[in-house]
């Protein structure tokens, strides 16, 4: 779907009889039928076949793999699971995908020191699951988090429901140990604190593959929480309950996670999962309490006096495990849900200020009628981390473009609100155009060094994470940028 | 003071290739490699910009004094969750640039862990904006990140956002008697189990806890612990934080980072041990051989900085740890990518750049 990319042009049959001098067959896939299923991730929309698929089982191949890259002048795309939503591990035509899918093993559990050792095709869910003896788990719990890895995790920064208190994946790594695109393999940070020289580990995560391949990770582990309980409230008004999470906040109150649904999004999985939501509500808060017994008890107290006083319609506190898992089960069933009831769905990632959500939820009603779509509201409210989920039919002629366009424009108007174009999903190929919203050109230019210092030659994930500027400038003519705001009207930072 | 003229300053000093030594309050000239090159005074550029106390933010110029930036922030009773030392009249770009935490660092995260965004003034005296003041922000390099404990050699920090937290509840402290081995064993023990503990402190056969949180878990943790509680305790974080306490009063001090559960190495002059096992301060001799600490620290999987020292014990090895060439080569890069000239407080990480 891309247009070809000029920069590179790869002679197939000397890249696989040099990657044959190291891979054994079982390790390298160059078969159509073979190279499919690697197309896309799990942004679907964009689709692109590679020449080749590597899957390497230890740290050497993936060495020699990237050597090889590097010395023939060939694009590698380092993979996880594939449920990446920003087409950040979309294939490059001319290149390779680098598939981590063999290193799944998890290689020690330090109870003492509470950290895990794991390799990069780890899921995340199996690091909390291999921690649970101990009465320890991985904090960072991305929805995907059955099928995730740690290494995408890595890749994207992930966050999730319990990011608020407990941090990005960025606050939870301790170590990893990378691959260059020259091949050199180097660890950055320590299982000691504050390792010496500039925060590399920092630069790393959230970096979408573009300046190495991590070939292992090291995980902080914290100490299960005794109890959790979740409170259910729900509003007849959106920039109600926007309001009730800031006073949550004001309060001094920090939940172990506090999400939002609107009325739209609790119509699509109430059906699905029967969690007994308020289907008058305009908006339902869910909000997770967790620490010992006396804790939660002192805290969901206060939280119930706040959400009163806030207006809430109606508040029901969990009484067992079943039911707080009930109350979540909507919230983590939405995408499913969604997609039950239509043929296909666009799902966004803008992180705004929590306390323009009701201006960004009214500006997302007016573009379902502009865009002739609909649209249905899940966010991590906590942190506003918005993920409109917009319902189109692929196989209706101009769905799918219509779509992009309000998704383009939801993030457009996140930057114009003082957020950003994505919070946990990734820039990827998707919101590539989005960057040259939120970015000027100096940035930009310095990300470009940024990369050059780890990938002079741009083999690494070419075309994604950050625009050229001839993309910006082609973009540019078609909307407005930084210094001509877009929607002047609004207040900005 | 207007940024303008810390851009025109750097703009000039990248022309004429002279090294510029960026200087808040000067309150950690004692930290790093030596200072070299024409002060650039940046504490006129202060003033905090924005606070949003239900954002959870605060944006501040980078001259502001960190004692300002709390004072705002205890009046909507948050705070700085990292304890940054303020020394004597530290600045907000100063707190960042130097990247060191205090107390809570153990249970709250370091000054990295909290920085949102950074506007800096980079070598060619052009202005950069990174980040923002949205918890959750993916697009582009963490650079904002990098930049905390770059010791101002990536740029001149101008504005920097924050993440705040509201302040504890309760806190409360308690008293143990142990020895060093011991301190490190029970803490290691604590620190698996879902206790509110925010800081740890040993030093000379007493090993401090504070537990911080909603009133009922500090008090359930109070009677499960035991130990004894301590008057004024907290004067007693603050000397800690602000290194006033005996146990930081030696030269040179050596501060070495360490696995939580790592040994005590077999060094003489152990001071104090904090943040759950993780820091551990040494005192050293001046001819002793200070080799030997950097050794023993990287033999047990950390490292060690030689914190406080004279002039010309920091000039033999410099302040910090040797990196490996791989990533010795990726720093000078990344150096070159924001100073290409190299005039920014050059020598003060390492003396290659």
């Amino acid at each position: 779907m891309s247009s070809p990319d000029p920069a590179f042009s790869t002679d197939l049959a000397a890249l696989a009889a040099r990657l044959r001098l190291f891979l054994p067959p079982h390790c390298l896939l160059l078969g159509e039928e073979d190279l499919r299923p690697y197309e896309c991730d799990g942004l679907t929309a964009y689709r692109e076949l590679p020449l080749a698929v590597c899957l390497p089982e230890t740290e050497a191949q993936v060495i020699d793999i990237l050597r090889t890259c590097h010395s023939l002048g060939v694009p590698v795309v380092a993979r996880g699971a594939g449920t990446g939503l920003s087409g950040g591990a979309m294939p490059h035509a001319q290149g390779v995908v680098l598939s981590l899918a063999r290193f799944n093993k998890i290689l020690r559990v330090d109870r003492a020191a509470r950290l895990a050792v794991v390799q990069p095709g780890v899921r995340n869910l199996a690091v909390s699951e291999a921690a649970a003896p101990y009465g320890l788990y991985y904090a960072p719990d991305p929805s995907s988090q059955i099928a995730c890895t740690l290494g995408g995790n890595v890749a994207e920064n992930s966050g999730g429901v319990h990011c608020l208190k407990y941090g990005l994946t960025v606050h939870n790594v301790l170590r990893i140990r990378v691959v260059s695109i020259e091949g050199e393999a180097f660890e950055i940070g320590s299982e000691a604190p504050d390792a010496a020289g500039y925060d590399l580990l920092a630069l790393l995560i959230g970096s979408e593959g573009m300046l190495g391949v991590v070939t292992e990770v090291t995980v902080k582990l914290v100490p299960k929480p005794e109890l959790a309980q979740v409170v259910m409230a729900s509003f007849a008004d959106v920039a109600k309950a926007g309001d009730a999470v800031a006073a949550i906040i004001a309060a001094g109150i920090i939940p172990a996670g506090l999400e939002m649904m609107d009325k739209a999004a609790t119509a699509a999985v109430e059906p699905f999962v029967k969690a007994g939501y308020d289907m008058n509500a305009e908006a339902i808060l869910l909000c997770e309490s967790d620490g010992t017994p006396e804790e939660v008890a002192e805290e969901i107290a206060r939280v119930t006096e706040v959400l009163n006083a806030a207006g809430a319609n109606e508040i029901r506190v969990s009484q067992s495990e079943a039911e707080r898992l009930r109350f979540w089960a909507g919230r983590k069933a939405a995408f499913p849900a969604v997609g039950r009831i239509t043929p296909d769905y666009y799902c966004m990632d803008g992180t705004i200020p929590r306390k323009r959500l009701a201006e960004m939820l009214s500006s997302i009603a007016a573009m379902e009628t502009k865009y002739g779509l609909r649209c249905a509201n899940v966010f991590h409210a906590g942190d506003g981390n918005l993920h409109p989920l917009i319902m189109y039919d692929a196989s209706q002629p101009g769905d799918w473009e219509r779509a992009e366009a309000f998704g383009a424009e939801i993030l457009e108007l996140s930057v114009a609100l003082g957020g950003s174009i994505t919070g946990e999903h990734g820039v990827g190929i998707e919101k590539i155009n989005q960057m040259c919203v939120q970015y000027a050109t100096p940035e930009i230019e310095a990300f470009h060094r940024v990369k050059a210092a780890f990938d002079e030659t741009g083999l690494l994930n070419p075309g994604k994470a950050v625009p050229s500027l001839h993309r910006c400038a082609e973009y540019g003519r078609m909307h407005v940028h930084h210094g001509d705001v877009k929607f002047p009207e609004l207040e900005r930072f | 003071m207007q940024l303008d003229t810390i851009v025109s300053a750097v703009k000039a000093a990248c022309e004429s290739r002279t090294p510029l030594r960026i200087r808040g309050a000067g309150s950690k000239d004692f930290y790093g490699g030596l200072l070299a090159g024409e002060v650039l005074d940046v504490s006129g550029h202060c003033g905090i910009v924005a606070y949003e106390p239900t954002e959870l933010y605060i944006t501040a110029k980078g001259g502001t004094p960190l004692a300002e930036v709390e004072a705002t922030l205890a009046e909507k009773g948050q705070m700085l969750a990292f304890e940054p030392p303020h020394f004597a009249g530290a600045t907000v770009g100063g707190c960042v640039a130097a990247g060191l935490s205090g107390p809570r660092r153990q249970q709250a995260g370091a000054v990295r862990d909290f920085v949102l965004g950074v506007k800096l003034v980079d070598g060619t005296g052009q202005m950069l904006s990174f980040g923002g003041q949205v918890m959750k922000n993916v697009a582009g390099y963490d650079v904002s990140r990098l930049i905390a404990g770059s010791l101002g050699t990536l740029g001149v920090i101008a504005e920097v956002t924050l993440k705040v937290l509201p302040r504890p509840v309760a806190e409360t402290t308690l008293v143990f008697a142990c020895d060093a081995t011991e301190a490190i064993r029970r803490l290691n023990d604590w620190g698996g189990q879902p206790l509110p503990i925010s800081a740890s402190f040993w030093h000379d056969g007493q090993l401090w806890l504070r537990l911080s949180g909603a009133r009922a878990a500090v008090e359930a943790a109070t009677s499960k612990l035991g130990g004894n509680s301590t008057v004024n305790p907290e004067k007693h974080w603050n000397s800690i934080r602000e290194q006033t306490h005996p146990a930081f009063a030696a030269s040179p001090l050596w501060r070495l980072a360490l696995p939580s559960t790592a040994p005590c190495p077999e060094l003489d002059g152990l001071r104090a041990i904090e943040w759950g096992g993780a820091l551990r301060w040494y005192a050293g001799e001046v001819d002793g051989d200070h080799q030997a600490v950097r050794v023993a620290a990287a033999s047990l999987g950390g490292h060690a900085v030689l914190y406080r020292a004279p002039e010309s014990l920091r000039c033999l090895d410099g302040a910090f740890a040797e990196l490996p060439p791989a990533l010795l080569a990726l720093h000078r890069r990344l150096k070159k990518a924001f100073d290409p000239q190299g005039i920014l407080n050059p020598g003060r990480l390492y003396a290659e750049f």
